[in-house]
This record gives C-alpha cells, structure tokens and sequence, in this order.
C-alpha cells in the first residue's frame, strides 16, 4: 500500500488548474495551424490567426486564454493500492481549485445552486468524477468547461433501429445548432452505448485526449473520421463566420449497452480542449 | 478596410456599418451579463433609471477573469449573445445602439434592432486575452455583489469586432455560412 499525502495532491491541482487555462496545449496549437492552412475564408484565417495569438499572449502574461475559466470537471483514476492521507481527498481535490482559481487570477463562474444563483466565490465545488483502477498511483486530470460550448451541448437515447446512420445525425444536429456559441473549431466529443449518464461521461472524458489521436477501434477511428468531414462541410468555420474549419477533430468513446437502447452524447469543447493532467 | 468608431454610437454611425464590416471601437462600452441584465430589467419594472446611460451606448456582453496585479483586466472575451435575447428588445427601445458577442439573435431581437436602429458586433469566442489588451480601463459601476457579472465601464482602444447583424437586419452569421456549405 503506498501512502501520497493531500498536500501533494492539492498543490498538483492548484498547478492543473493554472496551466489548463493559461497554456494551450502543443496538440491543439498545431491543430490550429493546420487549420489555419487549409481555411479558405478570409475571415476564417483571421479569426485562426487571433486565436494563435491569443495562447501567445496568455502564456507570455500569464492570463486566462479565455474569461470563461470553467467549471473545473476532474477525471480522477485511484489506484486501488494508494491510501490518501492526511484528510478527506476530495476536500483536497476542491482546495487545489480553490487555490489555482486565487493565484492564477482566474474567474469564478460557479453559484450555488441552480435556482438561487450566488456566485461560491472560489469556483468550487469541482465536479469530480472517481474511478478505481489497479495499480498505486493517482492520476489526475483537471479540464476546465466553459459553458459556450457546454449549453450547447446533447444527448438522446435513440433507438437499435436508428444505428450508425441516426448517430450521425445527430451529431451533426447539435454541432449546427451550436453554430457560433461554441467557439469554433471545436473539438466534438461523442459518447456512445452504455447508460444515460455513461454516454454523457463517455463524451466528456472523450474530450480529454490528444487532438486528432483516434479510437483504437478501427471502425469507430473510421466513424471519427467521416464526422468530421462531415461536420466541416457544413460551413460554420472558425468563430461562426463562415470556413471549411468548423472542427479539428471528433473523438469517440463506446461502452457496452442495453439490447433496447443506443444513448448518444456529445460534448462539444471550443478551440482550446483545455485539460492537463499528471500521474502521481 | 476596417472602420474606426468612437462611441457613442449616434444614429448616424449606426446606418454607416453594414454586415461584415470589420471595426474597431474606441471610447467607452459597458460590460454587462446574465445576472446584470435580469437586475436591470428589475430596475425598468419599478420605473427606476439604469446605472448608464443606455442611449447610443454599447453593451458588451463579457464577465472577466480578475486583473494580476499591474495589469488592468483578466481575459475578457465575449459570452454567449442568446442568453440575453428576451432581455434586449426592451434596452434597444431605451436607445441601445450596439451590442458585442458571440452567436446568433433572436428573430425578436433582429426585428428590435431594425425597429431602433442598432448593430449586433460579433467578437471572437475564445479570444479572451489578445481582446483584454485593447482594454484602457475597468470600474465596476453597478451589482458590485454579483462578482464577474457586476456591469462594468470599460475605455477601449481599438477593439476589434465585426458586424455581424446590421440595422437593416443582414446578418453574416447565415450569408458567410452559406457560401462555404457543401452538400
């Protein structure tokens, strides 16, 4: 049994927290780049311009690459032969938010209660999402949600009948209805089989990897594949204004489901698929 | 071509910006979202006056990050527009002249904007830090209680936005779509 104490791991959220929102990942400004190579509209290339620009200026003042610092979401893998001591994990895990969200000058977007709308004052709590795994590590993801691109965000339990041609449609449903509120060129992320709240999960933790890095299910990587071309003929472009780069990529995430069911989700994330993690 | 305004927004400067154009605003423009906009409309019930002057004003519709010290706002990027949608015809009525942010308007809205005369500016989603940069100074002027959504007075310079829908009810959001969808 290995011992981490919650010190370690409030300070690695406070820092998850900081470069989540102040860094864009090498992947997606590569992404972007690319992008910005094969947009054809004008306005298009300036807006991928802007946005290059943007994670330029966020890393060299250390600012938020956007205003909306999220609803900090964290994935969190517990080895089952870990034992977290010195306090309660998830008080740690909301420290750690509560810290980066102060030090990092980021804004606190979450109130209360759904209804009675105070603003926490410290974006906490966290949404935390468990999971045991083998082993006697922690790994950690923190991914901060802006809710541009979470309002608009699915999911609808279709039928066996409606298959992979009704998945299609639906994806690309909600990423028109989105248009510009998303911020595009969005990363779509899809869950797809399991329960209701599976699916959702599937869609969410789908958003947590590498931009472009597909499935490992061959034909599910080839699914990905055609809902992008797809999702990009649809003319939306960067920032909603028209181009042939309304996504950069699709990922998908299955799991098993019920014989009567096919729960769709999809989580859309605008440009900047905002997630760091670390392995403790 | 981008076109220079200094706000106010008159009538006159209203009638000269046409969908797509690209603009660069200076002067002042109120930073206002959810939670301000719903207060506002309380005040509008009870016959109370606004805590700015809403005539030929601009609203942006933004919630900043926090400034680090030394410097004078955190990211500052527009929200989403439609979240303010059943709010807005009744500010266009009071003079309203422009709005920023992202995404579509209600057809509502739109029919307000023609009826008024205003310009719907569409600022990049995303752009949180490069936007903040064109911001000369931040003073929270109302609803100081409700944190990132208290309204705020904003000096910019050079601000950049695009007109996204016009007074005369074009909107750039459908006419740009359309010429890169493909079948």
């Amino acid at each position: 049994m290995r011992e981490i104490q919650v010190n370690e791991i409030i300070d690695a959220v406070e820092k998850l927290s900081l470069s989540a929102n102040q860094r864009l990942n090498p992947d997606v400004y590569q992404a972007l780049q690319a992008g910005l190579a094969r947009e054809e509209s004008q306005i298009g290339k300036d807006v991928l311009q802007k946005l290059l620009l943007n994670a330029q200026v966020a890393q060299e003042k250390g600012m938020a690459l956007c205003q909306d610092t999220g609803m900090a979401v964290i994935f969190c893998e517990l080895g089952q032969n870990v034992h977290v001591s010195g306090g309660d994990l998830s008080a740690a895990i909301n420290e750690g938010v509560r810290r980066g969200y102060r030090s990092g000058y980021l804004r606190n977007s979450m109130v209360n209660d759904p209804l009675e709308r105070v603003n926490t004052g410290d974006n906490t709590p966290a949404v935390i999402h468990y999971e045991v795994v083998p082993g006697e590590k922690i790994k950690i993801t923190v991914a901060p949600k802006g809710f541009g691109s979470e309002n608009s965000s699915a999911l609808v339990m279709l039928t066996p009948a409606d298959g992979e041609e009704g998945v299609k449609q639906f994806v690309l449903s909600v990423v028109e209805k989105a248009g510009a509120n998303s911020c595009p060129p969005l990363v779509v992320g899809v869950g797809l089989g399991g329960s209701m709240e599976k699916a959702a999960l599937l869609a969410k933790h789908a958003l947590c990897r590498s931009v472009g890095v597909p499935n490992e299910n061959e034909k599910i990587a080839a699914l990905e594949k055609e809902l992008l071309n797809s999702i990009n003929k649809l003319g939306i472009g960067p920032a909603g204004l028209g181009g042939r780069v309304t996504a950069l990529a699709v990922h998908i995430e299955t799991f098993p489901t019920h014989i009567a069911g096919l729960p769709v989700a999809v989580n859309l994330s605008c440009h900047a698929l905002r997630h760091a993690e670390i392995i403790l | 071509m981008v076109k220079k305004i200094v706000t106010p927004l008159t009538k006159e400067m209203v009638e000269d910006l046409h969908a797509g154009d690209l603009v660069e605003i200076s002067g002042v423009i109120y930073g206002a979202r959810d939670a301000a906009h719903k207060r506002m409309q309380a005040l509008m019930d009870a016959g109370q006056a606004l805590p700015f002057e809403i005539a030929a004003s601009i609203i942006y519709y933004v919630g900043p990050c926090p400034a680090r010290p030394g410097e004078l706002i955190g990211s500052a990027g527009p929200t989403t527009s439609g979240r303010m949608d059943s709010y807005t015809p009744r500010l266009l009525q009071l003079g309203l002249a422009g709005t920023i942010g992202k995404g579509k308007r209600s057809p509502t809205v739109i029919a307000a904007m023609r009826q008024y005369r205003a310009v719907y500016f569409g600022a990049i989603g995303g752009a949180g830090a490069l936007l903040a940069s064109c911001v000369r100074s931040e003073k929270i002027i109302a609803f100081a209680d409700l944190g990132p959504e208290a309204i705020r007075e904003l000096v910019v310079e050079n601000f950049p936005v695009i007109v996204v829908i016009d007074a005369q009810g074009n909107n750039l959001y459908e006419s740009e779509v359309k010429k890169y969808r493909q079948e």
